[in-house]
């Protein structure tokens, strides 16, 4: 029979036992929704926590410092004799230029970071400060923030921790629009050629050919754009325990005496500033072993939270695996269902099996018809389950996000139904049903057309 | 003068069932041949093997042993799917009762044959009617076999049979669920298609007046064998 015909007589057949093979189709969907419910819970749950990692900054970055002032996390131990080659190279705009060229970076930019005095209406406060990369505004960290972002990459601007905030006013939603004052030391460097003190200065370092530096006590007002709520911690090379935030290029500008300033004056390259450490922000997280590489083999020191993320995507496997282990019961049963209405399907068109043998239908004819209609059942079934999985997914964002705004808390997306889930979902749930039908397909075609048609 | 070519040759055919211990003999080595344009009644009483014989013939079953050839093709050694070949496309089939598709319309069961025979959607319609009007149900092609009374539906049945161009054409028992008069009409419709189409007819029953009055010859079985064979007096 052609396949046409045979989608025909299936259908015709779905029809008239409406009820019956509905009922065992919404089967179907309970248990491909409550597979597709489960499993979009836990690509969301892996997608919400892959792009907070990812906004973060952690995974994508590469945090680099020069060989002679490298620290790394965890106890501090002895330097080897050979960790402070003689010609390691200085982490500075040289450096900073060359990272930029290797392939996948995206960004290169210093830690800026100082301790301040901070003057808001006759109050003085000492501090933390911190220069954020315009990147950070996409970082997940200021959703949710009162105020703004800053209108540029320059402009002279501040973004305040609340608890900061709190120390300059009882009520610090009212500081936005305000300015305050930053109290900083500038460097600047001295040439040989300086007025007496300079050269004075030279004669006491004994070089008398390289310059020094100058510190010299500057101001600078910003105004006051956002306060935060929270603490936009992200551990090594983000910005965590900072009180005020500037963006990076107006930070920069500043030229605030840094401690490697001291080292690079002893070594007589005050002129050409030092940074303590760089931040290599690349395309994707795959990219960082590779750019990481490459930093190396300039002689830079090198640190990533690249296994963290791999550690992070077994549990979420072993995670997803659960889920769909449970989601996978509930089509079990459904399948069940399945065999069984096809068993009822065999008893009651029995005769009808017998008199399409008479009239020269073939076994493999009535095996297809048999599958035709369990397949349908999948298809049908899989299409609502996944409708039905998508709508109980929502269901729970909705009142995820419900429950977060009565904690003051930026609503999340838990559940997500990519096309490949959806896709597999109801592929799945033709095999189930095709599997399903196997037994009652080869039951009703080994029929002999006699006893069939004797069946009353 | 020539012969006319055997259509069917049943040899020593036997057909036995088990039931537990018991082995019950249904048909007993039963010869048969049937030529050609024979409309051929094959009476008995209850229980003496004629339906079995007869669904031998038509290839719905297979004799435990013996051979039935059917133009020279042995169908005891047919292949299941080739079995239902035959069925397709050499035989067609009337039943005691009727066994129209409930869910289909009368039309929608007469084009079942050519599904399943897969003939081009164009010619079916066409066919469809014609066996339809042969049958003189053309006006009734889109009711249900619920709506047609037992000799419509036995006429339906008979335009299914008939829809593939069969060469032969079995009845079982196709006055047994029909009056007098209806089936007298169907059986009337059976010889003139044999007259018209030179079909060869195979009908099993157990009314001798009928059998007599249309067929062109008689076999008659008794518990499973052949007792007498010939034309109607």
């Amino acid at each position: 029979m052609k396949a046409r015909d045979l989608s025909e007589l299936a259908a015709r057949n779905l029809r008239e036992a409406v009820l019956r093979n509905s009922l065992t189709t919404l089967g179907v969907s309970v248990g491909v929704a409550s597979l597709v419910a489960m499993l979009s819970l836990g690509v969301g749950l892996q997608t919400l926590a892959s792009q907070r990692l990812s906004r973060s900054g952690l995974f994508d970055a590469v945090f680099v410092t020069s060989q002679r002032n490298f620290r790394g996390p965890g106890p501090r131990r002895p330097p080897p004799p050979d960790s402070a080659p003689k010609d390691s190279r200085p982490l500075d705009e040289d450096a900073r230029q060359q990272l930029s060229k290797l392939s996948s970076v995206t960004e290169v930019y210093p830690q800026i970071r100082f301790i301040t005095d901070v003057r808001y209406a006759g109050k003085s406060e000492t501090t933390s400060v911190l220069g954020l990369s315009d990147s950070s505004r996409s970082s997940g960290a200021f959703d949710g923030m009162t105020g703004a972002y800053f209108s540029s990459p320059a402009a002279n601007e501040a973004i305040l921790q609340i608890e900061f905030a709190k120390a300059l006013s009882d009520q610090p939603r009212s500081l936005l629009g305000k300015d305050l004052t930053l109290r900083y030391a500038e460097r600047a460097a001295l040439s040989k050629d300086a007025d007496n003190d300079e050269a004075l200065l030279d004669s006491m370092t004994g070089t008398g050919a390289l310059g020094g530096i100058s510190i010299v006590p500057r101001e600078k007002t910003l105004r006051i754009v956002g306060v935060i709520e929270s603490d936009p911690s992200a551990g090594i090379g983000g910005f965590g325990g900072a009180r005020v935030y500037l963006p990076l290029e107006t930070a920069e500008q500043l030229h605030v005496a840094q401690p490697d300033d001291l080292q690079a004056s002893l070594s007589g390259n005050a002129a050409k500033p030092s940074y303590m450490a760089l931040t290599v922000r690349v395309h994707s997280p795959k990219d960082v072993p590779q750019v990481e590489a490459a930093i190396k083999q300039l002689g830079f020191a090198t640190f990533s939270l690249l296994d963290a993320t791999k550690n992070l995507r077994l549990v979420f496997t072993v995670f997803d695996l659960f889920l769909g282990l449970f989601g996978s019961l509930a089509l079990t049963v459904a399948s069940l269902g399945i065999i069984n209405t096809l068993m009822m399907a065999i008893l009651e068109r029995r005769r009808e099996i017998g008199i399409l043998k008479a009239l020269g239908a073939t076994d493999r004819d009535v095996r297809r018809l048999f599958f035709a209609e369990a397949g349908a059942m999948g298809l049908f079934g899989g299409f609502f389950g996944v409708a039905l999985g998508w709508l109980i997914g929502s269901a729970l964002t909705w009142g995820t996000t419900i429950y977060l705004h009565r904690q003051n808390l930026p609503g999340v997306k838990i559940s997500y139904v990519p096309w490949w889930l959806a896709l597999s979902a109801v592929v799945f749930a033709i095999v189930v049903s095709l599997v399903a039908g196997l037994y009652p397909a080869a039951r009703a075609a080994r029929l002999n057309p006699v006893d069939a048609l004797r069946y009353e | 003068m020539p012969t006319a070519p055997m259509l069917i040759q049943a040899q020593s055919v036997s057909r036995e069932y088990r039931l537990g211990e018991t082995v019950i003999r249904a048909v007993d080595a039963v010869s048969l041949s049937v030529e050609k344009g024979e409309f051929v009644g094959l009476l008995g009483s209850s229980g003496s093997g004629k339906s079995t014989l007869l669904s031998m013939m038509a290839g719905l079953d297979r004799p435990t042993s013996g051979a039935i050839r059917v133009r020279e093709r042995n169908l005891a050694e047919l292949e299941a799917d080739e079995l239902a070949r035959y069925r397709r496309e050499t035989v067609g089939m009337v039943f005691q009762s009727f066994n129209l598709l409930p869910r289909m319309t009368l039309e929608e069961n007469v084009e079942l044959p050519l599904r399943l025979a897969e003939v081009d959607r164009h010619d079916r319609e066409s066919r469809v009617s014609e066996a339809l009007e042969r049958v003189g149900l053309g006006l009734r092609r889109r009711h249900r076999p619920s709506e047609l009374s037992g000799g419509e539906q036995q006429r339906g049945a008979l335009a299914r049979a008939l829809v593939n161009h069969p060469a032969i054409l079995f009845a079982d028992e196709p006055t047994g669920n029909l009056d007098s008069v209806n089936g007298e009409q169907i059986l009337l419709l059976l010889r003139e298609i044999q007259d018209s189409l030179g079909m060869t007819i195979i009908m099993v029953t157990h009314e001798r007046p009928l059998a007599e009055k249309f067929a062109n010859r008689i076999a008659l079985l008794s518990d499973g064998r052949l007792v007498s064979d010939g034309v109607p007096r």
